[in-house]
């Protein structure tokens, strides 16, 4: 049987993409797996009693090292702030390519601190800063000192005890460019040595709170139970920083997205699962269910979607459970159309990545294909035609060319640079100046204008005529052909609209990274956890690939 | 240090703000990194006309033909770059074309150098005394590439080379003699039993 690939003018929606969770093909997983086997040393722990000091982690396998460098340093309360317009952290990161030597570490003493004022240099590949959970923080180590264990309510419900607020990578601020690197066989997955830098942050706060507890009662104090780590992440608050990403690089986009849609595919293709499998399978969506009751946040919208989501899961489980035979062929897809008939947005993705669980056959090889070299499809084919052109926009785009963007709702934001961090913000161009300095991110009002002028253009005209008066379209006529052959490489939304919700854009990525626990605080920015329930770097060799379905087990 | 992922969205960014349409704006950007990992000054030059630009007229030459002459003020080396990306195909069959009073002839290179990719083509570029060759934008090789460039260029001149040797047939013939010394000669035991066909096909 052959299964099509899901239409994009459905899956690539805004709400459709808003409503993706982690799966096997998540950077975060894909990087503990290819790291598994490397072998892991905390190489450097010099921290004074208080816990501020200098400590570096490493990956080493043959002739490679990547060794995270770590800085902590001491703040006032009234300094931190999870904001980018912040300038001190707890904690700052780098992660070196190489083992740094001792003037590496001394340069980047003056540097790493300072993050986006600072500079890097082509042998840091990744940056990072991170901030305490205070109250969790000082939780721990009260209780840890005293020769208690902490109080689990209360960390299931922060599930870390940093939270990073920015992590960089790709030459920014002077790290590395990507093509330095490109060619290392072990990072041939998108994000994954910001991925590494996270991982490693999160075992030094485990050690630094241990150290901090130690160091206070020295004869009382007992290390933080491993199986606790284990169940902390690290946070992450992330802005509107991450949209223009997914804007920015539609053909990665599309190889993100293709990947998933082609595992559901060999999925539902299956036809005859196998016992371990289909058990695998209601195992996870069943355990999943610990993830859902432990999601907090104080978002209305989330908790609307929460509840839907778990009313629908528990819906689903009986449906598996009463009325659904795996006997049957094909069972994933009867399962899929079941879902599609039965279930909300949000449910349907949340069950699709948990289909990917038992084929790590399927999965594993999609991995590598979820980069791209972007530079390869950049040149605009100007030897084709209007008519072309013409048949593209009405294929692909065929709902934005049914939105009015003369109407103030269609047309009501706009994304700009903010002068005072360089970082993308969102403003109603109807409220606010600044309009006139719009970013390239309206590709949908853009498209329809393309549309618009070709209509009265004849269809044999070439590109490379139509270019030279039409200069201010040029950035969507290089889209338009670029969708041609990436059918997942475009939002299929209007991202200036009046409901825009730009978290939906901000979970798309992160859910690529494989974050859990998304808690929006406004619909411009939110929180989320990474490597919760994953395993300790001591525990790598053999760890179990579920294990985001295993928190507190 | 500054990576080439910066260079090239700073340069997009100023490009726009220069006044450029987003989608030229990302041309520049590509292209003023791809000269500065070539190793030429471009980001010197870029900030030099945009630093005219303010000034000056600068003509834009849209439709490229054989000989481009202006009327008088020198051309804008981007739009003319741009423009000979999206032409190449059509001006390839020329074989040759100058173009007369062109600004920071230096900010064309690259865009000769992607056009040279596009056909399969290597490019020839000159003006005054400086010499290019465009190798499918893999590389650029220059009799001037340490010295100071100028910002001005009477007259231009781009040549599409044929995809030639670049050594004479003698050369080859040497030197592939030299290769066979590490060819086994077969005997007749080796040519029945070390090839992986039959030495019949009439099945």
């Amino acid at each position: 049987m052959n299964v099509e690939l899901r239409d994009p003018k459905i899956i690539m929606k805004l709400s459709r993409l808003g409503s993706f969770h982690q799966s096997r093909l998540s950077f975060l997983r894909s990087f503990l797996s290819e790291f598994k086997d490397w072998k892991y040393n905390r190489d450097l722990f010099d921290l004074d009693q208080e816990g501020y000091g200098t400590a570096i982690y490493s990956f080493k396998k043959n002739a490679r090292v990547y060794s995270l460098i770590c800085y902590a340093n001491k703040i006032n309360n009234d300094e931190r702030s999870d904001r980018v317009i912040a300038t001190k952290w707890d904690a700052a990161f780098t992660l070196h390519d190489g083992v740094p030597l001792k003037d590496d570490i001394e340069r980047l003493r003056n540097e790493v601190p300072k993050q986006e004022v600072g500079r890097l240099s082509y042998k840091e590949l990744t940056l990072s800063r991170a901030n305490k959970s205070i109250r969790v923080f000082d939780h721990v180590v009260e209780n840890l000192s005293n020769g208690n264990q902490p109080n689990l309510e209360l960390l299931e419900k922060v599930g870390y005890l940093y939270r990073t607020t920015a992590v960089y990578g790709s030459g920014k601020f002077g790290l590395a460019d990507r093509f330095r690197i490109k060619n290392r066989e072990e990072i041939n997955g998108p994000f994954r040595l910001e991925m590494m830098l996270v991982y490693l942050v999160r075992q030094f706060t485990f050690d630094q709170v241990n150290h901090v507890a130690q160091n206070r009662n020295p004869k009382l104090a007992v290390k933080l139970d491993p199986i606790i780590c284990r169940n902390l992440g690290i946070g992450n608050s992330t802005g509107l920083g991450m949209a223009p990403f997914i804007v920015n690089h539609p053909t990665l986009l599309n190889n993100w997205i293709l990947s998933r849609e082609i595992a559901l595919k060999k999925i539902r293709e299956i036809k005859i699962v196998k016992t371990k499998d289909k058990d695998l399978f209601k195992e996870c969506v069943k355990n999943s269910l610990k993830n859902l009751t432990s999601w907090n946040t104080e978002s209305e919208y989330q908790l609307k979607k929460i509840k839907l989501l778990l009313k629908d899961i528990k819906k689903f489980i009986y449906f598996l459970e009463n009325e659904f035979n795996f006997q049957k062929d094909y069972p994933f897809n009867e399962i899929y159309f079941w879902l599609e008939k039965e279930t909300c947005e949000e449910c349907i993705e949340y069950v699709v990545s948990i289909m990917m669980e038992p084929f790590g056959d399927i999965v594993q090889p999609l991995v590598g294909q979820m980069s791209s070299e972007e530079e390869k499809y950049f040149n605009i084919p100007t030897e084709r035609n209007v008519g072309d052109l013409k048949k593209i926009l009405e294929n692909k785009y065929s709902d934005i060319l049914k939105i009015n963007f003369k109407t103030d709702e269609n047309n009501q934001k706009f994304w700009f640079i903010s002068k005072n961090k360089e970082e993308p913000r969102l403003a109603n161009r109807f409220e606010e100046d600044g309009a006139d300095l719009e970013q390239p991110l309206a590709i949908a009002r853009d498209i329809k204008k393309l549309y618009e002028k070709l209509l009265s253009l004849k269809d044999n005209l070439k590109i490379n005529k139509f270019l030279i008066e039409n200069s201010d379209l040029r950035h969507v006529v290089r889209r338009a052909f670029i969708i041609e052959k990436f059918p997942y490489s475009e939002i299929q939304d209007n991202t200036i609209g009046e409901n825009l919700v730009p978290i939906d854009m901000l979970r798309l990525k992160l859910s690529f990274f494989g974050a859990l626990k998304f808690d929006p605080r406004s619909d411009k920015w939110l929180r989320i956890c990474m490597f919760q329930g994953a395993p300790l770097p001591n525990e790598l060799k053999d760890y179990d690939e579920q294990w985001v379905y295993k928190t507190y087990s | 240090m500054k990576s080439f992922s910066e260079i090239e969205t700073t340069v997009k960014r100023a490009s726009r703000a220069a006044g450029y349409s987003w989608g030229i704006a990302e041309e520049v950007g590509k292209s003023i990194r791809l000269s500065e990992l070539f190793g030429f000054p471009a980001i010197k030059h870029l900030n030099q006309y945009y630093q005219n630009k303010k000034k000056e007229n600068f003509e834009e030459i849209k439709l490229i033909n054989e000989i481009n002459k202006s009327d008088g003020s020198f051309f804008c080396p981007i739009i003319l770059g741009v423009n000979f990306i999206d032409q190449v195909k059509n001006l390839e069959i020329l074989k040759k074309c100058s173009v007369e009073n062109l600004a920071y002839p230096l900010l064309f290179l690259p865009f000769l150098s992607r056009a040279s990719e596009i056909i399969g083509k290597k490019l020839l570029i000159s003006f005054d005394d400086c010499k290019f060759l465009l190798n499918f934008n893999v590389s650029i090789s220059s009799n001037i590439w340490d010295k100071e460039m100028s910002m001005l260029a009477k007259k231009v001149e781009i040549s599409f080379l044929d995809n030639e040797d670049n050594f004479s047939d003698q050369d080859w013939k040497n030197l592939y003699k030299l290769a066979e010394d590490t060819f086994v000669e077969e005997t007749d035991s080796l040519k029945e039993g070390a090839a992986g066909a039959g030495l019949t096909d009439n099945d």
